[in-house]
């Protein structure tokens, strides 16, 4: 095989010496009757100015060698800003100029041998075309029957094809050791029905709500009109499942005037004097819904502008969510604290198909 | 006392205090410290300057004059403007000082340009509308010096203030065109007073639900991230994908496409 290879590196370094002088003439194609497509052959070479002229050819190689000059220098430069400007811990600014300063004098120094290696092939490099054959993918002949060879002495030595009892044992071995990864597999389903999961918020009849981040109780008379407060629920702190469980349970809660509030017959004690409690989830794809206005009432989703009319129940006015934010029913105990009366009455956030 | 006695008698005589004189002292002295405290822990409930009777009528004079046509003459509201009663003196300094008050015109929210008053004008308003029902005052010195708690009031502000002023304070878009204003630049006690008096269609954050330290620390974050650099390079006006993906796509595919073409051209 190495052999081989010389040959036609030494074949193609002679056809290139010879292409390089040849002049194609374009003219020379015949138009075939059968209308078959035929060579052009290779365009006739350009000749660049660096061909022609040695200044220019010796300007050329000067500007590729001051790229990659310049590549080192910014290497340099950013070893030295790195040892110069070093990251003080606590410091946040200081992280900034290092890493600018590092990052200048690595992407300096890599473009630099980028743009001068292509520079040098544009420029200076032998650009004629020419052809170069394939070396030939199969093997000679006595490479072919040496490896017939090494198989057949194998089996017979061996035995595998002989002594069956080894063979079909093995292939079964084989067959079922893959069998424990795909009981592992099996776990990477939820444990639980999933559906009851999206069903249910750790909402319950009593629990109070609190202010978020400070987990403290909220007083009915805290809530002042056009007040809005970010609320998780009292139990939120014990759920083992802290993230998800606060992911289905961040609450919205308005006070707005009562006689603003257009209430159906069936929610009619769910608000308490004007303070509402909505999920935060929206019903879109699940971004927290929090861009309260006061006076319009408008509840905005930033991340595809579904709008929510809180006055008249969270339904959409607006955008691609198809389903009202669900409305948590609130009330307040004997201390004046707002609590809720039960968990949401749907699922909160997207639809899924399981869904009633 | 007791070394004087033999000489001086007469002194020691006049001297004698009233056996319940140490009890008015003491009742004066926690009365005073007392109300001293009150006063000073008092967040905003009192009107920072003395509210006089000049200042108020100077301020009903401006009043008329100025917002009355759509205020009303007495300030109770017309068709164009709501009442003004139970504002408070920090809502006409937040909405006369950043020059949002008066209107320019009627549109989906008024908009911040240079105050039109004097502050001393916008002080003698405000006397005038507190005076008319109590309301928010103006915030005290003390919530405003921007020495909070910075991480706390990053965390505060990220749940009640950045779905839409942006994480960063920058700004965003809302319904029907009004926005949350960028936060940069604006004064710790216009932020203050907004947070109490919830500005147009910004919702109120009164005492109970943001206590002023909250307050304190939220206007101290906004401060920091004003004062310092983001750690991470440009900015580009924090506005995340869209000023980003703006720069990206004509910077950075610009260059890509400069440099394709410039590799595939033939030389001279």
């Amino acid at each position: 095989m190495a052999q081989h290879d010389g040959d036609d590196l030494t074949a193609a370094g002679t056809e290139l010496d010879t292409l390089t002088h040849r002049h194609v003439s374009v003219g020379t194609a015949v138009a075939v009757p059968s209308g078959a497509f035929t060579n052009p052959g290779t365009p006739p070479d350009r000749i660049r100015a660096t061909d022609l002229d040695p200044r220019k050819d010796k300007t050329a190689e000067r500007r590729v060698g001051g790229l990659f000059l310049l590549s080192i220098a910014a290497s340099i430069f950013a070893i030295v800003a790195y040892i110069i400007f070093p990251i003080i811990p606590g410091n946040l600014s200081s992280v900034r100029l290092n890493n600018m300063l590092l990052g200048v004098g690595i992407s300096l120094a890599l473009i630099s041998i980028g743009l001068g290696s292509i520079y040098w092939a544009k420029n200076l490099m032998k650009d004629g075309e020419w052809e170069e054959h394939r070396h030939p993918t199969r093997g000679s002949e006595e490479t072919r029957a040496a490896a017939v060879e090494v198989f057949r002495l194998g089996n017979e030595e061996s035995g595998f094809g002989r002594r069956t009892l080894i063979r079909n044992s093995l292939i079964g071995a084989l067959v079922v050791s893959p069998l424990p990864a795909v009981v592992m597999f099996r776990d990477l389903a939820p444990a639980a029905d999933p559906v009851a999961l999206l069903k249910k918020t750790v909402w319950d009849k009593n629990v109070r709500l609190m202010r978020d981040p400070s987990n403290t109780p909220i007083k009915a008379s805290d809530v002042t009109l056009g007040s809005v407060f970010h609320v998780i629920p009292e139990t939120l702190a014990d759920s083992p499942d802290f993230l998800e469980e606060k992911a289905k349970a961040a609450v919205l809660l308005m006070r707005l005037k009562p006689e603003d509030l257009h209430v159906s017959p069936e929610r009619k004690d769910w608000n308490y004097q004007g303070i509402i409690a909505y999920s935060k989830i929206c019903t879109h794809v699940g971004c927290p819904v929090a861009l309260a206005e006061q006076h319009t009432h408008h509840l905005l989703c930033p991340c595809h502008q579904s709008q929510f009319d809180i006055s008249h129940e969270a339904k959409v006015i607006f955008g691609p969510a198809k389903r009202p934010l669900p409305q948590l029913p609130i009330t307040v105990d004997a201390e004046g604290y707002l609590i809720a009366r039960s968990d949401f009455h749907e699922p909160v956030g997207p639809s899924f198909w399981e869904r009633s | 006392m007791r070394t004087h006695s033999s000489t001086d008698a007469r002194r020691r005589q006049a001297g004698r205090r009233h056996p319940l004189a140490s009890i008015a002292l003491i009742t004066i002295g926690l009365l005073s410290t007392g109300g001293a405290y009150a006063l000073l822990t008092t967040t905003a409930s009192a009107d920072a300057p003395a509210a006089s009777q000049a200042s108020i009528s100077e301020g009903q004079k401006i009043f008329a004059s100025n917002c009355a046509t759509c205020h009303g003459m007495s300030a109770s509201g017309t068709a164009d403007g709501p009442s003004l009663y139970g504002v408070g003196a920090a809502s006409v300094d937040f909405q006369m000082g950043t020059g949002r008050m008066p209107l320019a015109y009627q549109g989906p929210q008024g908009e911040q340009k240079p105050p039109q008053f004097t502050q001393e004008q916008i002080d003698a308003v405000a006397m005038y509308i507190a005076s008319l029902a109590p309301g928010p005052g103006i915030p005290d010195q003390k919530w405003l010096n921007g020495d909070g708690n910075i991480a706390k009031g990053g965390e505060v502000f990220r749940i009640n203030c950045a779905m839409c002023h942006n994480v960063a304070g920058a700004g965003g878009a809302l319904t029907e065109g009004k926005f949350a204003p960028s936060l940069s630049g604006v004064e710790a006690r216009h932020v203050y007073e907004a947070m109490v008096t919830g500005p147009q269609n910004m919702p109120v954050f009164n005492d109970t639900n943001l206590t002023p330290q909250d307050k304190a620390d939220i206007i101290s974050f906004l401060k920091f991230q004003q004062d310092n650099a983001s750690p991470g390079g440009v900015d580009l006006g924090s506005l995340g994908p869209v000023s980003e993906g703006l720069f990206i796509w004509i910077f950075g595919l610009g260059a890509v496409i400069g440099v394709t073409i410039w590799i595939t051209a033939r030389p001279n």
